[in-house]
């Protein structure tokens, strides 16, 4: 019985046919792969790689302009940028939509691809999920300070006050509050929850004292205990069935603040789902520009594998491809409704003053990902990091062609105007690029940026894989016990 | 017997180099009589909660911080957008409930989620900073590659020659004691 193949169960309970598709390097047990990973975090910073101290410098100077930018924006007024009446939204919210899109693949791999009992998750879910919090963080940024008073900013949330006001929730701007305040403190709930047993990992393995201190107080005495395990598991599970719905909820609901516009361009039903599909396409190619130079940096071709970077491919074509339907049901749409505002819209994408922004994004969100149909370019580093600057720029694009090109020139010609950003707005854009990576490098200097405990699992000789059968207590008694289902944080 | 209230020691602990043996010794203790024992692996080993009779009620309260979440959210907007500051938006009732139905989604989520973390916090007594295991130097590799039985000194049945000379019969790679 237990020779029989079963098809729904992960390739790490049948033979391997080619070592290419293994989703660990070979060699490795239990202690081998927690010294890799948890080495990382705990040699001395002598040792950290350069191409860490080379990205850090770069992201420092990232840093500082975002500093100075919003130093800028804060003392002199929101008019430092170069939105103004008609397009009174650009880059604030281009890049508000642009970083949200891009959290969402972190949860889309620690949730769904939990849910959906892939393993090859596991080594790249928990830089994904931090690359998420950060991601959230530069978003959040934005609308806060296009406020122009971001002091102010706790006005948006409903509290008792001397004003005697209450937010108006018929708004999908206020919906956008509570959906984006969700998803970042669920996330950040998701993403620490999942690192305690490797906090404590790192506790037990560090000799400095002030780190074995700073680890202690932040595994808060995990032992993996089978009792604190199996709690531990359900509320991963439980999480990831939360996170699923809330992180198509968040971009749906960001789709909403155009959708429920009347603009031109932006009153389509189309809307969320080619939203999400746009966000999961951006996050899964951010997750491959970092884990291409975080993998080599680190050495890490053992745990992110081939195998890895061929599948993130293909999501990134199969989200491509969705995203790409998106843009052909707006032209036709455009077409189909007989409206001279939506049909001169189209026409003004084609052949406006933006068209090569248009056609740029076509290029690079629709056309460079289809390399993905030739095998051997789902394993090329090169090409994958060529693919997915490209989609990240092709998302930017999105955002500024759906924002600027439909305020810039909506029903009345006579409030017809241009849009240029400033060098505040570029110098923002760039600090919070900046900041990302900043926040990112030292999450991976000082944080295990693999999860230790998931990766053990799914070691082929730790002794714990092969006889699978379900968990939860065979009536019949199976002689074999089920040391652990297939999935990992379950 | 009575469990003592100042025992000396905390309890026995075996170590294994193998989480089978890790099973099949939790299947022998709890087959033994033994009732106060505890597990402990660097990863999850689902094997244990059938053996140890492992079940938690999380769920249950995930679902009632869930229901409390939706409660609150339409509670909160009907208050504020019914009672206390009704605003006419386009002509729209006051009580424009489908435009409720997002942020009611989202504080169900919300909700939900901090019962679920730190619901499995409270369970499982964390943060607990000291523990009578930490003592033991090679306790350390419980999250590394190593796996651990613990008999307690509070079972009723504990009396340490007998546990030790069972855990022995298990061939654990090491018994200690867990000083208190």
């Amino acid at each position: 019985m237990e020779s029989l193949p079963d098809p729904t169960r992960p390739m790490k309970d049948h033979p391997q046919p080619d070592a290419r598709d293994a989703l660990v390097g070979p060699g490795h047990t239990i202690a081998s792969i927690t010294d890799k990973i948890s080495e990382i975090v705990l040699s001395p910073l002598a040792k950290t790689p350069l191409g860490w101290h080379a990205m850090m410098g770069i992201a420092s100077v990232g840093v500082i302009m975002l500093v100075a930018s919003i130093t800028n924006l804060v003392i002199t007024g929101v008019g430092v940028w170069g939105n103004n009446v008609p397009v009174g939204w650009a880059f604030d919210i281009i890049n508000f939509v642009w970083w949200i899109g891009i959290g969402h693949a972190g949860t889309l791999i620690s949730a769904v691809l939990l849910l959906l009992r892939q393993e090859w998750r596991t080594s790249i879910n928990r830089f994904a999920e931090a690359m998420t919090i950060f991601a959230v963080a530069c978003a959040g940024m934005y609308p806060l300070l296009h406020t122009g008073r971001p002091w102010l900013a706790y006005w948006l949330l409903p509290y008792p006050n001397t004003m005697g006001m209450w937010p108006q929730f018929r708004s999908p701007l206020v919906w956008d509050v509570f959906a984006v305040s969700t998803y970042a403190t669920v996330s950040l709930l998701f993403w620490y929850t999942g690192m305690i047993p490797d906090l404590a990992t790192l506790r037990d393995q560090a000799k400095n004292k002030i780190a074995k201190l700073a680890y202690g107080m932040l595994s808060m005495g995990w032992r993996g205990a089978a009792s604190h395990w199996n709690r531990f598991e359900t509320a991963s599970v439980l999480l990831a069935g939360l996170s699923t719905p809330l992180v198509l909820s968040v971009h749906s609901v960001v789709s909403f603040d155009f959708a429920t516009g009347i603009v031109p361009g932006w009153h389509t039903t189309v809307f969320p789902p080619y939203f999400v599909a746009g966000a999961i396409f951006a996050g899964f190619a951010m997750v491959l520009t970092l884990a291409l130079p975080i993998r080599s940096f680190y050495g890490l071709k053992d745990f992110i594998t081939e195998k890895h970077l061929d599948n993130m491919a293909k999501v990134l074509l199969a989200t491509g491809l969705i995203v790409t339907y998106g843009y052909a049901m707006e032209a036709f749409a455009a077409w189909y409704s007989g409206s001279v505002y939506e049909a001169y819209l189209l026409q003004n994408r084609l052949s406006g003053p933006y068209w090569m922004f248009y056609w740029a994004l076509i290029l690079t969100n629709c056309l460079v990902p289809q390399i993905f149909w030739y095998a051997p370019a789902r394993r090329n580093v090169w090409i994958l990091f060529g693919v997915s600057m490209s989609v990240n720029i092709g998302m930017w694009l999105e955002r500024f062609v759906i924002i600027v090109q439909s305020l810039h020139r909506d029903f009345l010609p006579s409030s017809w105007g241009m849009y240029s950003p400033t060098i505040w707005d570029w110098g923002m854009y760039l600090g919070t690029i900046g900041f990302f990576l900043f926040n990112f490098f030292l999450f991976v200097r000082f944080l295990p940026m693999i999860a230790i405990f998931e990766m053990r699992l799914l070691v082929p000789k730790s002794g714990v894989t092969g006889k699978d059968a379900p968990h939860h207590g065979t009536a019949h008694g199976a002689p074999a016990p089920a040391l652990h289902d297939h999935v990992g944080r379950s | 017997m009575a469990a003592k209230t100042h025992s000396p020691i905390h309890g026995l602990l075996a170590e294994f180099d193998k989480p089978e043996a890790l099973v099949e010794a939790a299947r022998q203790a709890r087959a033994a009589g033994y009732t106060k024992v505890e597990a402990f692996s660097p990863m999850p080993i689902h094997a244990l909660d059938g053996v140890l009779g492992l079940k938690n009620r999380l769920p249950f309260f995930v679902l009632a911080g869930g229901i409390t979440g939706m409660l609150t959210g339409a509670a909160l907007q009907y208050w504020t957008s019914v009672i206390e500051y009704p605003t006419d938006i386009g002509g729209r009732p006051w009580l424009s409930w489908p435009a409720f139905v997002v942020p009611m989604f989202e504080t169900t989520i919300l909700f939900a989620a901090l019962t679920a973390v730190f619901g499995m916090l409270i369970m499982n007594g964390l943060p607990q900073p000291y523990h009578p295991l930490f003592h033991v130097k090679r306790f350390a590799e419980a999250t590394r590659s190593r796996f651990f039985f613990l008999i307690e000194a509070e079972d009723p049945k504990f009396d340490l020659p007998s546990v030790r000379e069972f855990l022995a019969r298990q061939k654990p790679t090491s018994i200690e004691e867990v000083p208190n």
